[in-house]
């Protein structure tokens, strides 16, 4: 093959299949471009720059959307594209649309709140968008180098955009120290990348499970030395991805970079970034597991399974008791973000238990692990809405009385009623009671647990922390509400009076919320079928 | 007039939510037209469960209304991917409680106008508490059940949390945190049923009718095996019993009735602490037969403790409220007591079956007598606390001779509280207590003893309340008569003690055969299951020999 071939053929897999593949992410892109070229020429004084930003990101779904339908009625068919590095499937599309329909969900709020400024609006846009082009790249990486880079192209805008707020002391802190973690997780996980390149001789998530197949005989152990560097470099790598999620060990920059970040921020983190990080982490376990009947390292992944969903109890614990104490809503918030990674994580360690559950254990492993998979997804979709919700409310709420401690919300549902109520509505599906999106999404992780039990124990047990921990979150939820409703009006209390549309905006929000917990067929069916994809 | 099942039970769950939807366009001054829809809806309500009692036929044993294919209730698709179906159906268990509810929230609408602080967030709440209660009693998919459990909770809260007493907050976050404890455990017992329904033709299933057919061994090829069902039963028990509340679950209710504000309080007692009873003889007993003949005697010995722990509790209080909030504890062990007392022979087969029956009927008696008698006192404690502000016993006194009528109906429904024969009360408890015998005659003393202390501190009450020579506690001056709107929901709630306790066969009539049916089906179930141990045992010992 002479060189001109090969070139032709990159041009022509670039021009005619990737581009289109990729359109969500390039509209993305174009879009920072012209951000930056508006800002160059001064043309930003006559054009808002959010106008642009909402524009882009409304695109971007509209492109999420065609091929989601298109991979749905079997138009487009599930690929890899730029020469494998990435691969374009309907779990890719799925997630596109997740973060796009965000984008823009997040893009208007910023436009309702005013944080960023006229001024700083280009800068602040470019951020946005990179870091969900990062997202974006996440959940469709093929490839160890490709995560690796999208993980950081994720990371490095959020690290600027927590320290946006300039003049703040708390908000150059938390930036700092968001950095720091971050810079040690991603040397972690580079480190657990390499080692797994070298020991499998490839870089391409979909042949690892043959390769380690190949390398590893029978029935090995701990005691073999390559199964031990590999489950290291496994490790390594869920460091990485633990750091994204905030779960715990990893979790001591999140409450500390919400409470610098303005609540805009810190609502599109504590989503997006876990969205795709959960995208990742699927698509990486599962590609270690391979076809799951074939694999040699069962008893490990069992193991593994269980160490995560061990992890994961102990993050929802966490969270949950910590966010006890907290006086500042947005440091609540951050607690809670990180208890419902530490849910949504139990669901993954379910999934491994059940994938490579013994043959003897007489439970459909294909029907189980959807259903897992199931959960997650399900679970994200939801929380998108009440946790973006939450925080959207956190900002107006900033906009009108300047303080974000829950004590000054005292007696808020007099002035602010439809605030109040729909904050009602987010806390409690936070907290996973019905009729709301957040029980739903619960009780199917609870039911793939309660399945994985079967396989294990030890998931049982986690099932009864998750379900102790429902119980304990309700305490805290419930004090923002109580302030808001049972607590009297101070005298120190501003007048607060929300404009009209940014009610509406909460309102839109909060619709899916109670929606997803009435009309579940569709999102239920859509996430079983990208399951089905997905799985071996 | 006929109106379709289907529809006939949606309006009767949603027209209170529907009601509360048409109260968030109103001007929240205009205060009076909207406790007078919110009124017309609860009575609307009502009417419909009327049409409903018009619909139900007291001779079919099982669910209702049985279709032309012969399944049983009303069910359409709500959920494929899960096998969750929007499931309604009605029998002489559900149909006298959803009678009591759409009355009792009817009564305590027109109690609420005593509120007079936000009354528009309260009418909402009040109706859409409503919904959630009459979902829970027509539900028959296990998942639609829960919803509706946790629905009426959230508006639970903030009635309490918002229009209660001084200590609200802690109180409804008591109320919250127990219920919702419990709902938990219910929820994974829904789980395990779930999971073990999956080799059902149509697939894992939340039908509540099928699970019981599973349950009572009259599925081939699927059963719950022992351990699965006294888990289960234990999960779904604890989250009952909460609810019910049974010794020694019951500490939130002491604070929720006395902080509560008068016509929630009244709901409270009336319908909430019905639906502990009601999830134990529709889901807790007939899914898991061996879990309640196994846990049976546990569950004796606790209804025993609650009536005379509830009843000694009520002797040591001075505030008024607190002292009907624990013979509410007291009552209502009653009604675990009478569904518990199945003891079994050698054969398996349950001994003295109709003195079972005796005890399940009287158990659903006391349910609905309690609904009636709780509300009126809780009614009554209201109607002084809204003129004097305090509810200090000790500072009572005299009130016979200040508001005559109202110590007339007050002592009336104190009485049926008391279970004086004539009134509602005295049924149950005698229906109870004779059916103990049978099941253990030391608890059958130990209950009876309950009524001589319910006796001393009633009468000890009615003595430092309305008796004596006059009114020493504060705001002698604010005591005026009632109202005509406060008679006449006493009046009304004094005419159905009465009625209840002259014809209780107005209540036995209807729930007769489905009781019957109850008993005979979980003999049934119970004996399927031994025979299935013993066949297997059987087999076991063939081949070893």
């Amino acid at each position: 093959m002479d060189f001109n071939t090969l070139v032709e053929r990159v041009v022509h897999d670039t021009t005619q299949v990737s581009l289109w593949l990729f359109a969500p992410e390039l509209v993305l892109c174009v879009t920072i471009v012209l951000l930056l070229f508006v800002r160059l020429f001064n043309a930003d004084r006559f054009i808002p720059t959010y106008w642009m930003a909402l524009l882009g990101a409304l695109v971007s779904f509209m492109f999420s959307l065609t091929q989601f339908y298109q991979l749905r009625t079997e138009v487009l068919d599930s690929s890899t594209f730029f020469t494998g590095l990435l691969v374009f499937d309907q779990f890719t599309a799925f997630f596109r649309l997740f973060l796009s329909l965000f984008l823009t969900f997040v893009v208007a709020l910023t436009v309702l709140s005013g944080i960023p400024d006229e001024e700083d609006g280009p800068d602040f846009y470019a951020l946005l968008l990179g870091s969900t082009i990062g997202m974006m790249l996440m959940t469709s990486a093929n490839h160890l180098l490709m995560l690796f880079l999208a993980v950081e192209m994720t990371s490095v805008p959020s690290y600027a955009m927590v320290g946006f707020l300039k003049g703040r002391k708390l908000s150059s802190e938390a930036a700092l120290k968001y950095v720091v973690y971050g810079a040690g997780a991603a040397g972690v996980m580079l480190y657990g990348l390499s080692l797994i390149g070298g020991l499998l001789g490839t870089a391409n998530l979909p042949e690892m499970a043959d390769r380690i197949n190949m390398i590893v005989s029978g029935e090995a152990g701990m005691s073999d030395a390559t199964v031990r560097t590999l489950m290291l470099a496994a490790l390594m790598v869920l460091v990485g991805v633990a750091f994204k999620l905030s779960i715990v060990p990893f979790h001591f920059w999140c409450p500390d970079a919400f409470e610098g970040a303005s609540a805009e921020v810190a609502g599109f983190l504590s989503v997006a970034s876990k969205g795709a990080a959960f995208a990742l982490l699927v698509r990486f376990c599962l590609a270690l597991i391979g076809d799951p009947s074939g694999a040699s390292l069962s008893n490990m992944y069992v193991s593994l399974g269980i160490g995560i969903g061990v992890i994961a109890a102990v993050t929802a614990t966490f969270g949950n008791l910590a966010a006890y104490a907290q006086t500042n809503i947005k440091r609540l918030l951050a607690y809670s973000t990180i208890a419902h990674a530490g849910y949504m994580l139990m669901a993954v360690g379910a999934l491994l238990v059940i994938l490579n559950a013994p043959a003897d254990s007489g439970i459909n492993v294909h029907t189980e692990a959807i259903r897992c998979i199931e959960g997650l997804l399900y679970y994200l979709f939801v929380y998108m809405f009440m946790n973006l919700g939450a925080f959207a409310v956190v900002a107006l709420i900033r906009n009108e009385i300047f303080s974000e401690e829950i004590s000054d919300y005292a007696g808020l549902s007099q002035q602010a009623p439809a605030l109040c109520i729909c904050m009602a509505i987010f806390m409690f599906s936070l907290t996973g009671l019905p009729p709301l999106g957040g029980f739903f999404a619960k009780l199917v992780i609870f039911a793939s647990l309660f399945k994985a039990g079967t396989v294990h124990w030890s998931m049982w047990a986690i099932l009864a922390i998750g379900g102790l921990n429902t119980v304990f979150s309700l305490f805290y939820y419930i004090r923002v509400l109580k302030a808001m409703f049972i607590a009297p009006a101070t005298e120190q209390s501003k007048r607060v009076a929300v404009p009209t549309i940014a009610s509406a905006y909460i309102i839109t929000v909060s619709v899916p919320v109670v929606l997803l917990g009435i009309a579940i067929q569709g999102l239920s069916q859509t996430a079983q079928d990208v399951a089905n994809v997905i799985l071996p | 007039m006929s109106l379709s099942p289907t529809f006939l039970l949606t309006a009767i769950i949603f027209t209170p939510a529907l009601g509360a939807l048409f109260l968030a366009f109103f001007n929240k001054k205009a205060v009076e037209p909207m406790r007078m829809t919110a009124l017309v809806f609860t009575v609307v309500t009502f009417m419909l469960t009327l049409f409903l009692l018009n619909d139900f036929s007291a001779a079919e044993p099982g669910i209702q209304p049985v279709q032309e294919d012969g399944t049983r209730g009303v069910s359409h698709v709500w959920i494929e991917s899960w096998n969750i179906n929007y499931q309604l159906g009605y029998d002489g268990i559900s149909v006298p409680l959803v009678l009591l509810t759409s009355f009792i929230c009817m009564l305590a609408m027109l109690a609420s106008w005593s509120i007079e602080k936000q009354v528009k967030g309260y009418l909402i709440l009040y109706l859409l508490l409503e919904t959630g209660m009459l979902g829970v009693f027509l539900a028959l998919d296990f998942f639609l059940f829960y919803v509706f459990w946790e629905v009426m909770l959230l508006p639970m809260y903030f009635l309490i949390g918002i229009w209660g007493g001084p200590r609200k907050e802690y109180a409804a976050i008591k109320f919250f945190l127990y219920t919702l404890a419990g709902s938990i455990l219910m929820l994974i017992a829904m789980l395990m049923f779930y999971f073990g329904s999956s080799n059902l033709p149509g697939g894992s299933s939340f039908d509540i009718l099928a699970l019981t057919q599973i349950g009572q061994g009259n599925v081939a090829g699927i059963t719950f095996d022992r351990t699965v069902q006294i888990t289960a039963f234990i999960l779904l028990f604890i989250g009952f019993a909460i609810k019910v509340p049974t010794f020694p679950f019951h500490t939130w209710l002491p604070d929720a009735h006395v902080e509560a504000p008068t016509p929630i309080s009244m709901i409270l007692a009336g319908v909430l602490l019905k639906m502990g009873g009601y999830g134990i003889l529709r889901i807790a007993f007939p899914i898991c037969p061996v879990g309640a003949q196994y846990a049976a005697y546990a569950l004796v010995v606790i209804g025993a403790v609650s009536i005379i722990y509830g009843a000694f509790a009520a002797l040591a209080q001075t505030d008024f409220k607190r002292l009907v909030a624990y013979s509410s504890v007291s009552h209502m062990g009653y009604v675990l007591l009478g569904i518990a007392v199945w003891k079994i022979g050698e054969d398996s087969a349950a001994v003295g079956r109709d003195y079972w029956l005796m005890g399940m009927n009287g158990a659903m008696f006391q349910m609905l007598a309690h609904g009636v008698s709780s509300a009126g006192m809780f009614f009554m404690v209201g109607v002084i606390y809204d003129r004097v502000h305090h509810r200090d016993l000790n500072q009572f006194g005299g009130l016979a001779g200040l508001m005559p009528v109202y110590t007339g109906l007050a002592a009336g429904i104190f009485f049926a509280g008391l279970g004086l024969p004539g009134l509602c009360g005295f049924i149950g408890e005698v229906f109870v207590i004779l059916s103990a015998w049978n099941y253990s005659p030391v608890l059958a003393i130990i209950a009876a003893s309950g009524v001589i202390l319910t006796a001393g501190y009633i009468l000890w009450t009615i003595q430092r309340v309305y008796l004596g020579p006059e009114y020493k506690g504060p705001h002698a001056e604010a005591i005026v008569p009632m109202n005509y709107r406060e008679m006449t929901v006493g009046a009304i709630l004094l005419v159905f003690a009465i009625i209840l306790g002259i014809y209780p066969e107005s209540m036995f009539g209807i729930m007769r055969e489905s009781m019957a049916y109850l008993v005979q089906s979980l003999d049934q179930g119970y004996q399927n299951y031994a025979a299935a141990v013993q066949s297997t045992s059987e087999a076991i010992s063939g081949i070893l020999k």
